[in-house]
């Protein structure tokens, strides 16, 4: 167990600029997602941490240490990669054992370790088997336990769940939750997948174009992501967009036009803005609310009813789209012409650079007002 | 029987026969006839005597006249069917021969002998398998020790080619390193380079080693194949990188990954390598008839053209000789046909 | 057997565990290629690489000696000497009329043989191709020769062509006379053409049914449903789609014939007189089985032979790339 700390990391692949100034502190025990896009270089970055890649520049610290030098082996990591690669020539027991037998461990020793985590994961029964006869989440296991016995200092999984199907991803994201609390290890997970970081993290690295757009607890970026990137990249479905201009700043916020709608007051603290701004209004689904008395008129494209919740395709003044979720089931169908409201306390607003604006602290206490008039 | 005559004449698709694969199989009988029947009819004539060998017209089976020891005769006898003035017929040995007139003996009744005509009796034959062709020459002449070193260099020169060849494939295809394209680039330009064109340089090279009339001489010249590294390469740049990561990450050195991971994954490539390998050395000869000049270091292949080129031609020991020389490869063919054909057909090679 | 292969194998690989984790902790990780591809450079840069410059020497150096520092130079008179002719097309008009007749007779050998080797081994392939029971079995018939040794092919078909030879056998059987066939410059040349087509037409065959087996089974299946005769079939698909693998043959079979020694060799011996004497076998001739070796004489030809597979290598590659790109 232990932290890791990276300062002013680079990597530079010929013209191509990967990673970008990477500062980060790992804790002791935490489970830490790095999450984006592909090619934002996050895969690049967990390489570089195990020693797979050199950096260009910055220091890689594992307790206090720097490492940069020290070669993947000796670093006292284990990785678990996206396509598992298991040894196709070795038994299960055999891919567990090889890093061991390399640390010349006693064979005693490498028995206790390898049952033991065949024993934590259940695949005590396919020791003797090639991991051509496993099954998808079987050779993950395989994998996973081939990282659980060196008892690595840190654990780096790339992109673990990728190659599942979509009902064993929901069930190995459980157990992976579930191993992390049992050995109460340092993970380093990547994904593209913004549900697994959101159910697994103790903190979200979010990366963009190899930089890092905002570092957090899941709900922090939830509820207050750092800019326009991350609010779309976080939460399902997206977070609606809509252009919007500042008409005033006042001392009861700013005084929004929305994409060529009646104007809106928002809670937000405006002083440094210039007058006629270009802004982008964020709202989550969840958010928007569809009311007969509401201030913006849209029409429904798709409507879909999953039973328990509906979720509503609309297009906005003709050319925004915005997606309403709503709880329960709705009468709503293709044509509609619908009314919806953008509650004031849950907006977001994003400058011309995509940074959030702040909201004042009075602001987010200041709530429900708007809730009691929801349908 | 019905089934058995369906079976044979049971054709792909199931459809009727048609003018052309009547065609088709009597071409294939005539290229069975064409490229088995000069190596059966020399497997069959090795084993016939020094006597059945100028035998005219040749027989197919190894046939020899059938012999008796009869009492109050030292030397074996050879037997005749001959026709008595009775008009039966009785085997009877021969004492000797004088113009047309044999003098024969009943070996039941040895005290009395007989003058027969020669057109009355015709000699009785056995097949007999000469097994002193193989013998003596492997006994008498060095055929042995040409045997052991060819066992010898096969042997040894594949081991190196398939250790080397493979290092560096794995080498030339796992990493960046400078000077990595040109080492490809020369590689890719020698694999039509024949030893024919570098002969006498090469032995230069070799006698400066001291290497003329040594085993090394002849192994160590073509040990680094070209056409090895470029096999092994190709196959290797299909093993994923994920998996040399992998081993890196359980603490596994260079070394460690190419032996324990990137051979055993590379094993069909390097086995069609090793089948290649042995059959270019067992069956070398320009070379080592360069380099080998004293009779006790000649492989099989020079010291069979060695003995054939002698003035007087022991035919019998020859086609001996030859047999054992075919043998090794034949069974090897025997019992990798298909691995042989299928690897040589997706390399293009041979 | 397998794991008898494997002992040494594995008892030498893990001896060198040590020094080598020794070697990679001194050079670093990065550096370990060069390990790996040292032993293989080494050999190879000493006995193909720097012999391919030594032959440039020989070529312009003078004497019998075989040591390079006891050798004079004399700049390109090896050449001349060899290229001395009255009459390039009159052998015997030459200074050095061996080289001319080996040129000659490899001439004869190789459009020869490579014409036979092409047409038969295309033949062997469509009905191959075709289908046919046991194809297994008669596939690995015509491939076996292509394992032998040329010494054992050449003292299989000696054998049957010798004065009381099974051939001259059939021969006088039929009422014929016999015939001395490699006493004979003519027959001497046909059947070394003859023999060594027999040794390798089972590998071209090989390639050109795998060539002919890669045509998709739905162009024939198409071909079928439009009532396109058979032999429309085979010129308008097969021989177009099989094009550039019958090249390759091609230019394969050329470089391999131009190459040929052995079974001729032993064969014929390159007779009778100097009938059947192919240009390799005058290079080796020259350098090692006269009296006088003259190595300088050997290496320029050499470089003759060389250059005209350096064209034919070129020109494989071209095509081997073109087959790529399509």
């Amino acid at each position: 167990m232990a932290n890791l700390r990276l300062s002013k990391i680079n990597k530079v692949f010929g013209s191509v600029h990967v990673v970008h100034d990477v500062d980060l502190e790992v804790l002791d025990g935490e489970f830490v997602v790095f999450v984006g896009p592909s090619g934002c270089g996050k895969s690049t970055l967990l390489r570089i941490i195990a020693g797979l890649e050199k950096a260009t520049s910055g220091a890689i610290e594992i307790d206090g240490e720097v490492v940069n030098d020290v070669s993947a082996a000796e670093r006292g990591l284990a990785m678990v990669f996206q396509s598992y690669a298991l040894y196709p020539h070795m038994s299960v027991y055999q891919n567990m054992a090889f890093g061991l037998e390399n640390n010349r461990m006693p064979r005693a020793q490498i028995d206790a370790r390898v049952r033991e985590a065949a024993r934590m994961l259940r695949i005590e029964e396919y020791l003797g088997r090639k991991p051509k006869a496993l099954s998808g989440g079987q050779r993950q296991r395989v994998a996973i336990g081939r990282a659980i016995v060196r008892k690595p200092r840190v654990f780096l999984l790339d992109e673990p769940l990728s190659n599942l199907d979509a009902e064993l991803r929901v069930l190995m994201r459980a157990e992976l939750a579930g191993l992390h609390a049992r050995l109460g290890a340092t993970m380093i997970y990547v994904t593209h997948d913004q549900v697994e970081a959101m159910t697994l993290a103790d903190k979200i690295v979010v990366l963009r174009d190899g930089r890092v757009e905002q570092v957090g607890r899941p709900l922090d970026l939830y509820n207050h992501p750092a800019n326009r990137f991350v609010a779309g990249f976080i939460g399902s479905p997206k977070m609606n967009f809509l252009p919007a201009r500042l008409l005033r700043a006042g001392a009861d916020g700013l005084t929004v036009e929305v994409a060529g709608l009646a104007p809106l007051t928002l809670p937000f603290d405006g002083a440094v803005l210039s007058p006629r701004q270009e802004l982008t209004l964020g709202m989550r689904p969840t958010h928007v609310r569809h009311q007969a008395d509401g201030e913006f008129a849209g029409t429904v494209e798709v409507s879909e009813q999953l039973g328990g919740e509906s979720y509503l395709y609309c297009r906005v003044a003709g050319e925004h789209r915005v997606v309403i979720h709503a709880q329960g089931q709705s009468e709503v169908r293709r044509g509609d012409e619908i009314r919806m409201s953008f509650p004031p306390q849950h907006a977001y607003l994003f400058d011309a650079e995509g940074t959030a604006l702040p909201r004042p602290g009075a602001a987010r206490q200041t709530a429900p007002a708007a809730v009691d008039v929801a349908s | 029987m019905r089934r058995a005559i369906a079976f044979l004449t049971r054709r792909r698709g199931g459809r009727g026969w048609h003018p052309t694969d009547v065609l088709s199989y009597a071409y294939l009988v005539l290229g069975v006839v064409m490229m088995f029947g000069p190596v059966v009819w020399l497997v069959m004539c090795s084993f016939k005597t020094q006597a059945g060998l100028i035998e005219f017209p040749p027989s197919l089976l190894p046939y020899s006249q059938k012999q008796v020891v009869v009492e109050g005769y030292k030397e074996p006898l050879p037997l005749f069917e001959v026709k008595l003035p009775d008009g039966t017929t009785k085997p009877m040995a021969q004492v000797r021969r004088i113009g047309i007139i044999s003098q024969m003996v009943d070996p039941a009744n040895p005290g009395q002998t007989v003058r027969v005509r020669f057109e009355d009796r015709t000699p009785i034959r056995e097949l007999s398998f000469a097994w002193e062709n193989y013998t003596t020459p492997l006994a008498q002449f060095n055929f042995t020790r040409y045997l052991w070193n060819s066992v010898i260099v096969t042997s040894v020169a594949t081991f190196i080619t398939l250790i080397i060849n493979s290092m560096a494939a794995y080498g030339l295809a796992k990493y960046e390193f400078r000077g990595r394209t040109s080492i490809l680039i020369f590689i890719i330009g020698t694999l039509m380079i024949p030893i024919s064109v570098i002969m006498v340089p090469v032995y230069l090279v070799v006698t400066q080693f001291g290497m003329v009339n040594s085993l090394w001489g002849v192994i160590l010249p073509g040990a680094a194949t070209p056409t090895g590294v470029f096999l092994l390469r190709q196959y290797m740049l299909t093993i994923p990188d994920e998996l040399i990561d992998a081993a890196r990450m359980d603490n596994a050195s260079e070394w460690q990954i190419y032996w324990r991971l990137i051979v055993p994954l590379s094993l069909p490539a390097i086995a069609v390598l090793a089948i290649f390998s042995i059959m270019w050395r067992w069956n070398d000869f320009l070379w080592p008839l360069i380099i080998l000049t004293r009779n006790e270091v000649y492989t099989l292949q020079v010291g069979l053209n060695a003995f054939q080129g002698e003035l007087q031609v022991q035919w019998h020991f020859v086609l001996a000789m030859t047999v054992v020389t075919l043998l090794p490869i034949t069974l090897v063919f025997a019992f990798l046909q298909k691995f042989i054909t299928t690897g040589i057909a997706s390399t293009g090679m041979k | 057997m397998e794991s008898l292969l494997q002992l040494p194998w594995a008892i030498a690989m893990r001896a060198l565990e040590y020094p080598m984790r020794g070697i990679q902790r001194l050079i670093g990780e990065r550096r370990m290629p060069y390990v790996f591809v040292l032993p293989n450079l080494l050999i190879f840069g000493t006995f193909v690489v720097v012999p391919l410059f030594i032959n440039f020497f020989y070529s312009v150096t003078g004497g019998t000696s075989l040591f390079p520092d006891q050798r004079p130079f004399v700049g390109a008179e090896q050449y001349g000497y060899l290229l001395d002719c009255e009459d390039y097309l009159k052998p015997f008009s030459c200074r050095e009329d061996q080289f001319w007749r080996g040129i000659y007779n490899t001439i004869t050998f190789v459009s020869f043989q490579v014409t036979a080797m092409v047409a038969l081994s295309l033949l062997t392939a469509i009905v191959l191709n075709r289908r046919i029971a046991a194809r297994g079995f008669f596939r690995s018939v015509f491939f076996y020769p292509v394992l032998l040794s040329p010494v054992v092919v050449a003292l299989v078909w000696k054998w049957i062509l010798q004065r009381e030879g099974v051939l001259n056998a059939f021969l006088t059987a039929l009422g014929g006379d016999g015939i001395v066939f490699l006493a004979e410059p003519q027959w001497a040349m046909f059947w070394a053409i003859f023999v060594s087509t027999w040794a390798h037409m089972g590998f071209y065959t090989l390639i050109l049914l795998a060539g002919l087996q890669s045509i998709p089974r739905d162009l024939y299946e198409a071909a079928e449903m439009d009532g396109t005769s058979h032999w429309r079939t085979f010129r308008r698909i097969t021989l177009p789609l099989l094009w550039p693998t019958m090249l390759v043959v091609l230019v394969l079979s050329l470089i391999k014939s131009v190459q040929t020694f052995d079974e001729v060799f032993v064969l014929t011996g390159g007779g009778p007189g100097t009938a059947t004497q192919l240009i390799v076998q005058y290079i080796y001739s020259t350098a090692f089985a006269t009296q006088v070796h003259n190595f300088g004489l050997a290496a320029a030809a050499a470089i003759v032979l060389g250059s005209v597979l350096l064209v034919l290598t070129l020109l494989q590659m071209r095509l081997g790339s073109g087959k790529d790109k399509d």
